[in-house]
């Protein structure tokens, strides 16, 4: 299964599970939910830390937390 | 009588909370772009009419009522007591129409606590720019709120906030949603174990309890016998209840906003493609770094200039008109010399607060702190540690407190640490004067001044010497502490001159009459142990006369040889001469020393000790530059501020830990005086042997 991770600049993508143990339940507030919608807008070297747009939130994850959460791509 | 009722202002970071708290009460205070800027309770009155009198209260931003910092929890905590005297009799709750939807979970559960709620839309005006419509009645009469739209920039819409607030009890208490669906039948024992309680309101103090299980909850007597969940068991359950959360605001949004897609451009994150660019975003910071310290150092030149004259003929003033005696001689060489030390760096304070209030306000800190995340943990350090290392260049304390939304422990604990590092503006005058003292005018490559680069240099050595404590207290602090790290990206904005402006008249202000007392203080206390002495002081103009009776000297020189025997042997001089083994070796002469040692208060002190000392006996009315440039190493017969000497006080200022409120915050913020006495002695103490090295090196 692909992660936040695996996305390249520009891509969109669905949110689909995680574990909520390690994905902090702040980044859930800020919209990070199953079927909500993702973006990679700029990644920073060694794409760490990512920066995204979630549920329209504009917002920067470390990499460890993208990794932990699975998404499906948005064709085109 | 008027009556008198408690407000309180709530909401996400970045929703422009405090802007709305300055437009209601008149009362000046920072917006800020990260979050944690309100670190404090700050309260202001708004008299609503002739009738009502609102005590308004700032609460710290924050993202739900689930807390996972300190000023979170600050705001959690007041909710849930109703006996507290801040207790809010109506909360105003701020969102902005692009986050409306996230800030709207924070409005539900401040809703479900039965506390009457008023919803703010803040930046309204954009909202046709963005292509944004919104049913207001409709989302009214879902949400059972009153709403006002306002927009602080353009001052809308204040009015109808304060009619609302006027007529709070009209508002419905009803719950947006019924929390208890989450679990039923744990809400059910819940209710049979607490008949009279709020459930919602339980349900917190319990979740709470998760995070800050220290706390003291009077409401939970007894719950002990009540079986509590596990952790995990209660965090899936808090994930539960944000999902239905967003499913309700989803479904109340989607029936009352609409964004036209097409028409709405996202200017931010185009600007970020090249802002947070793996390369050009650190070219940007880094340029944008070197403007701020060529200016600090080029543009206030001037001012600077024309500050100094003028004490000094103030000074002159004084002293002619003046009937001479002690009092004119304490005004014109103790007050006006010791106060022109900090007088004279009012243009460069101002200036480094003005940048950094922009840095701020624009947004584009959290750029900074993304680009800078996975450098600054190599060093044991968080992203978020960039924000206080910045904003120590102004001053440690504010940086210090700015650390709170760091969420890990350990790299808080560390960045609070080494943030004393930074070039404080308190630093700034220091560096000034020996800058101009030891390093000469002149430009590399035509454009930059070799002064300004020097103290570029400077600052570069205070960020460096904290980024290898960090990494030094990170391989030997043992902390276990779960990484974690989140930063919302805030939108750009222009930042409004009324705050900036404000901001920085307000932090030059404060620095000038904190300084400025403690440097009265020092100046006259110096000034009487200058003037006066023991034994020999009093008899210095026989003793000078005899020694120099064969010499053939003219009248001035033998004034000048009187004075410099009476200020050795004042009681001044003769502390002085004690402490003098200690310093020589770093290259500084007993009256260095003195001022090295006046600078423990506060590190500012230094310029405006040396001008009282130097003034103290001496008739000519001088710059305090041109008195320092003058004074001579009595051993060598050259400039007592060479290179050399120059250097290693440079660098003893660089490093040594001499601010008695930074180390009364870090005692505050770490609720131990370990770390405090830590930084006081190790700082120091590194301060001494790299100040030895670097002048026995140089002589």
């Amino acid at each position: 299964m692909a992660s936040i991770v695996s996305l390249k600049i520009g891509q969109r993508a669905i949110i689909k599970d995680f574990s909520v143990d390690v994905v902090p339940l702040k980044l859930l507030e800020m919209g990070c939910l199953p079927g909500n919608e993702v973006s990679l807008v700029q990644e920073a070297p060694f794409k760490d830390p990512l920066y995204l747009i979630i549920n329209g939130s504009h917002l920067a994850i470390r990499k460890e937390t993208a990794a932990q959460i699975e998404i499906e791509l948005i064709d085109g | 009588m008027a009556k008198q009722i408690n407000v309180a202002l709530l909401g996400n970071p970045n929703t422009g909370k405090t802007s709305v708290f300055n437009r209601l009460t008149g009362l000046n205070q920072k917006v800020g772009n990260y979050p944690g800027i309100t670190v404090e309770k700050k309260q202001g009155i708004c008299k609503l009419d002739r009738n009502i009198k609102a005590f308004i209260l700032d609460l710290p931003g924050t993202y739900s009522l689930n807390a996972s910092s300190i000023d979170e929890n600050l705001v959690i905590e007041l909710l849930l007591n109703k006996n507290d005297k801040d207790f809010p009799d109506v909360a105003i709750v701020i969102s902005e129409i692009e986050n409306l939807k996230r800030n709207l979970l924070l409005f539900t559960q401040i809703k479900d606590l039965g506390i009457p709620a008023i919803l703010v839309i803040n930046m309204s005006d954009r909202m046709k720019r963005k292509a944004i419509s919104l049913d207001v009645e409709l989302l009214e009469s879902i949400l059972e709120t009153k709403i006002a739209l306002i927009s602080c920039r353009k001052n809308l819409g204040f009015e109808e906030l304060k009619e609302l607030i006027s007529n709070y009890n009209q508002l419905s208490l009803k719950p947006c949603l019924d929390a208890s669906v989450i679990a039923p039948e744990y809400f059910d024992r819940l209710r049979k174990a607490f008949p009279n309680q709020d459930l919602y309101k339980l349900w917190l103090v319990i979740t709470q309890d998760v995070n800050f299980g220290k706390l003291d909850r009077k409401v939970l007597k007894g719950v002990a016998s009540f079986q509590i969940e596990s952790i995990s068991n209660l965090k899936r359950l808090q994930q539960k209840e944000t999902i239905i959360r967003y499913q309700f605001i989803n479904n109340v949004l989607g029936k009352t906003l609409k964004i036209d897609t097409e028409n709405a451009k996202d200017l931010r994150s185009r600007f970020d493609r090249v802002l947070t660019h793996k390369f050009w975003g650190y070219v940007i910071f880094f340029a944008i770094l070197l403007v701020i310290f060529q200016s600090i150092f080029d543009w206030s030149s001037y001012p600077m200039n024309f500050i100094d004259n003028s004490f000094a003929s103030l000074s002159k003033w004084f002293k002619t008109t003046l009937p001479p005696g002690d009092f004119s001689n304490l005004i014109s060489e103790g007050v006006i010399p010791g106060l022109a030390g900090i007088a004279i760096f009012i243009p460069q304070i101002a200036f480094l607060f003005l940048f950094i209030s922009i840095l701020e306000e624009s947004g584009y800190m959290s750029r900074v702190v993304f680009l800078m995340d996975r450098i600054m943990r190599k060093f044991g350090l968080s992203g978020k540690s960039v924000v206080p290392l910045i904003a120590g260049t102004a001053c440690a304390i504010p940086a210090i407190m700015a650390t709170r939304n760091i969420e890990n422990w350990k790299e808080r604990l560390i960045t609070i640490l080494v943030t004393p590092f930074t070039t404080c503006s308190a630093r700034l005058p220091v560096y000034l004067i020996i800058i101009a003292l030891v390093i000469p005018e002149g430009r590399v490559l035509g454009v930059f001044s070799l002064q300004g680069l020097t103290l570029l240099v400077l600052y570069s050595i205070g960020f460096g010497a904290a980024i290898l404590a960090a990494y030094i207290l990170d391989k030997f602090l043992d902390i276990p502490s779960k990484s974690f790290f989140v930063i919302e990206m805030p939108n750009y904005k222009l930042p409004m001159l009324k705050n900036v402006v404000i901001n920085v008249i307000e932090k030059t202000k404060a620095f000038v009459v904190g300084a400025g007392k403690i440097i009265l203080a020092i100046s006259i206390i110096l000034w009487v142990l200058a003037s006066y002495g023991p034994g020999d002081f009093n008899t210095a103009e026989e003793i000078v006369r005899q020694q120099t009776i064969s010499q053939n000297l003219t009248k001035d020189e033998i004034e000048t040889k009187i004075a410099s025997f009476k200020l050795e042997h004042s009681y001044i001089g003769i502390v002085g001469k004690g402490i003098e083994p200690a310093v020589k070796p770093l290259g500084y002469d007993w009256k260095i020393g003195i001022a090295l040692i006046s600078s423990f208060a506060a590190r500012e002190v230094f310029v405006g000790t040396l001008a009282t000392i130097y003034s103290v006996g001496n008739d000519d009315v001088e710059t305090i530059k041109n008195k320092m440039a003058a004074e001579i190493n009595p051993v060598s017969g050259e400039p007592l501020f060479n290179l050399a000497s120059g250097v290693s006080l440079l660098l003893f200022y660089a490093f040594a830990m001499q601010c008695m409120s930074t180390l009364a915050i870090v005692k505050r913020e770490t609720n131990s005086w370990k770390w405090p006495l830590w930084q006081l002695f190790s700082m120091s103490a590194f301060a001494y042997v790299v100040a030895l090295i670097a002048y026995q090196i140089l002589k």
